[in-house]
């Protein structure tokens, strides 16, 4: 297929990002602000083969996405705020059983129903600690429609190479609005495939026994090898057990399978952040403002940069720590009462230098809300 | 083959009290399969949280122990996908009809082709005997210490309303109904439901004055008739057994491979 620009929201360029990585199975219920993705993938999935399903909740939707991909397909479902809180549970049986998934969160405002149209970013701890239990997670985000494509295409890899459900933390702006989206020809843009076993018919496979390099090869339910997934603490065979040594091993192997990885999984974009004294560090829709401050600041000669994270889960706290370091101060922009803010205070050394610029109302962070904490922090009065 | 090439033997003994009816409903379950020449390899059980729902950790099919009441979401899923695979879906009546009321009604009302085999014995047997919405009214239980006050839900007329398209009743004295039952649901193409009631000696027995397995298999034997007997129309307390609704409706995913159909010669122009 060849390239092709369209004009889309950035809903849209969810859908077509998980079909480029070859998505073929969706499974949803209605929900205000992701509700277009249900409906662009009820029309294209049937086009293409795929399997598009309206189950009778959230709960049911997130189950079957896990069903399915046991039989051997990228499959995804899109939800947002109270829906994200009903999924929890299944997330955590795909985070122990290891099936690779797709959870697509449109951030609205909450808690509860909140506000159903309105922006918020206050689902990042949800996305790290939904689910009960010590797990680790792989959580991304974008904040321009051409990102929101690219990044999907990364959920869905990172899906396969970590045999892990990865959440996408889009919010109800960068979702909606509508920007240039170009989709490359098929094979510009790497997208992984399930890696598979090699063991043979009629010989033992161990469906929970990692290889060397940690990774567990899988076999399609259907196929030659028949075994057993279970959401309670397992054995390489998939039977449920309660050993103490091998319920510790497999805490170790699904944490580290993920934290271990942190180049791998972290990706940032940086801005002028060589020489920046004021760093700001944000995602998503809010991290469009905090661009357009930065250029117009460098416009009057002041040292802004900034550092988007795109991989919020597992905090990029490396690059975090670098950049904040090196900076006089920073300011984390964001829709939320400090939930990034707190993990950046964790991980870098001067804790004094970091400052918030946030918004909690359903409206998107604005240009004069950073440029007042800037010139406040830059001791330009108030 | 024998019912014993379908078992896996590594993982015995199993976790059954003694006196329990779930090995019971796995015997006709596994007989049922034999019966019908089913390929293992073509054989995905999917069941939920539970003693009952343990059962799929015996059987050598494709086997997946999901979430508390939410198998039947999980097996729409491993249905949906690969359409050709027979799903068997065994649950709890807790599983079933409380936690997974829901799931249970949606599957119904969307004919896909799967059989729920719902293994009823009247209560939480895994967290140590609580009052299920299957006890009825005056049934003792850890949560119902002066009786219990919530009506039950009849899962024939449960499954019937929801639009399933074969729903049966036995018990697991009726030994030989669970297999005849259990095969003519999985041959049945559309949702299939068997409840099978079974019996809890440990928490259900010890609660009501019922003494052990046997005696709780003579209460299924003595308060049962085959229906539309002459039995219950003279005594209306008799619970009835046999198959309730056969019938036949476009199953889903069939209905769906028409939209894929369709929607292909609409790209193709």
């Amino acid at each position: 297929m060849e390239e092709k620009i369209k004009f889309v929201q950035g809903n849209e360029a969810c859908i077509e990002g998980a079909l480029y990585a070859g998505c073929n199975f969706f499974a949803g219920y209605p929900i205000t602000p992701s509700t277009e993705i249900a409906e662009l993938l009820s029309a294209r999935l049937p086009q293409i083969g795929g399997k598009f399903i309206q189950m009778e909740d959230e709960i049911a939707s997130m189950c079957a996405i896990i069903g399915a991909s046991l039989t051997g397909n990228k499959t995804m479902t899109a939800t947002s705020g109270p829906g994200f809180s009903l999924k929890q549970e299944a997330i955590g049986y795909a985070v122990m059983a290891e099936i690779p998934c797709v959870i697509v969160n449109v951030q609205r405002g909450g808690p509860s129903t909140g506000t159903p149209t309105h922006v918020s970013q206050g689902d990042v701890m949800q996305a790290r600690w939904g689910t009960h239990g010590d797990h680790a997670i792989i959580a991304m985000t974008a904040s321009t429609v051409q990102d929101v494509f690219e990044i999907t295409i990364e959920a869905f890899n990172m899906a396969e190479a970590f045999r892990t459900p990865v959440i996408l933390l889009f919010d109800e702006i960068v979702g909606h609005m509508r920007e240039k989206l170009v989709i490359p020809e098929k094979g510009k843009l790497q997208v992984i495939e399930r890696l598979r076993t090699s063991v043979p018919p009629g010989t033992d496979y161990h469906p929970y026994f990692p290889r060397k390099d940690g990774r567990l090869p899988m076999s399609d339910f259907g196929g030659e090898h028949r075994y057993n997934v279970t959401g309670l603490f397992h054995d390489m065979w998939g039977f449920p057990t309660d050993k103490p040594e091998i319920v510790h091993n497999l805490m170790r192997h699904l944490t580290d399978k993920i934290e271990t990885h942190p180049k791998h999984i972290c990706k940032t974009k940086q801005y002028f952040l060589d020489d920046a004294e004021t760093v700001l560090i944000s995602y998503g829709a809010s991290a469009r403002t905090a661009l357009e401050i930065v250029n117009y600041s460098r416009i009057r000669d002041r040292k802004v940069g900034l550092l988007e994270l795109q991989t919020i889960w597992p905090f990029p706290k490396e690059i975090v720590a670098t950049v904040c370091n090196q900076a006089e101060r920073v300011i984390v922009v964001e829709m939320n009462m400090g939930q990034v803010l707190e993990q950046v205070r964790a991980n870098i050394k001067n804790t004094e230098k970091v400052y918030l610029c946030n918004r909690y109302d359903g409206n998107l962070v604005s240009l004069e809300d950073v440029k007042n904490v800037l010139r406040v922090v830059e001791g330009r009065g108030i | 083959m024998s019912v014993k090439d379908y078992i896996r033997k590594r993982f015995f003994p199993h976790i059954w009290c003694p006196g329990c009816g779930h090995g019971i409903v796995l015997n006709g379950m596994l007989g049922a399969i034999e019966e019908l020449g089913l390929k293992k390899k073509d054989v995905v059980m999917v069941s939920g949280i539970g003693c009952s729902s343990r059962i799929v950790g015996y059987v050598d099919f494709h086997t997946m122990h999901t979430l508390h009441g939410r198998a039947l979401a999980f097996a729409t899923g491993v249905k949906f996908s690969r359409p050709e695979l027979n799903v068997i879906v065994p649950m709890g009546d807790g599983d079933a009809t409380a936690i997974g009321g829901n799931h249970f009604i949606h599957a119904c009302r969307r004919n896909i082709n799967m059989t729920a085999i719902v293994m009823n014995n009247k209560i939480y047997g895994m967290t140590g005997g609580q009052f299920s919405p299957l006890s009825g009214p005056g049934i003792y239980a850890t949560t119902a210490p002066y009786g219990n006050i919530d009506y039950d839900f009849d899962i024939v007329g449960l499954a019937k309303g929801s639009g399933a398209t074969f729903v049966a009743r036995t018990t697991t004295y009726h030994v030989n109904e669970v297999k005849d039952y259990i095969k003519k649901a999985i041959q049945h193409k559309g949702f299939s439901v068997v409840e099978i009631l079974s019996q809890c000696p440990t928490y259900f027995g010890r609660k009501n004055r019922l003494k052990n397995g046997n005696e709780m298999l003579e209460y299924f034997k003595n308060n049962t008739t085959p229906v539309g007997s002459q039995a219950k129309k003279e005594n209306p307390n008799l619970i009835e057994r046999g198959i309730f609704v056969q019938t036949q409706k476009e199953e889903y995913c069939d209905k769906y491979l028409k939209i894929t159909e369709a929607a292909l010669k609409e790209v193709k122009g």
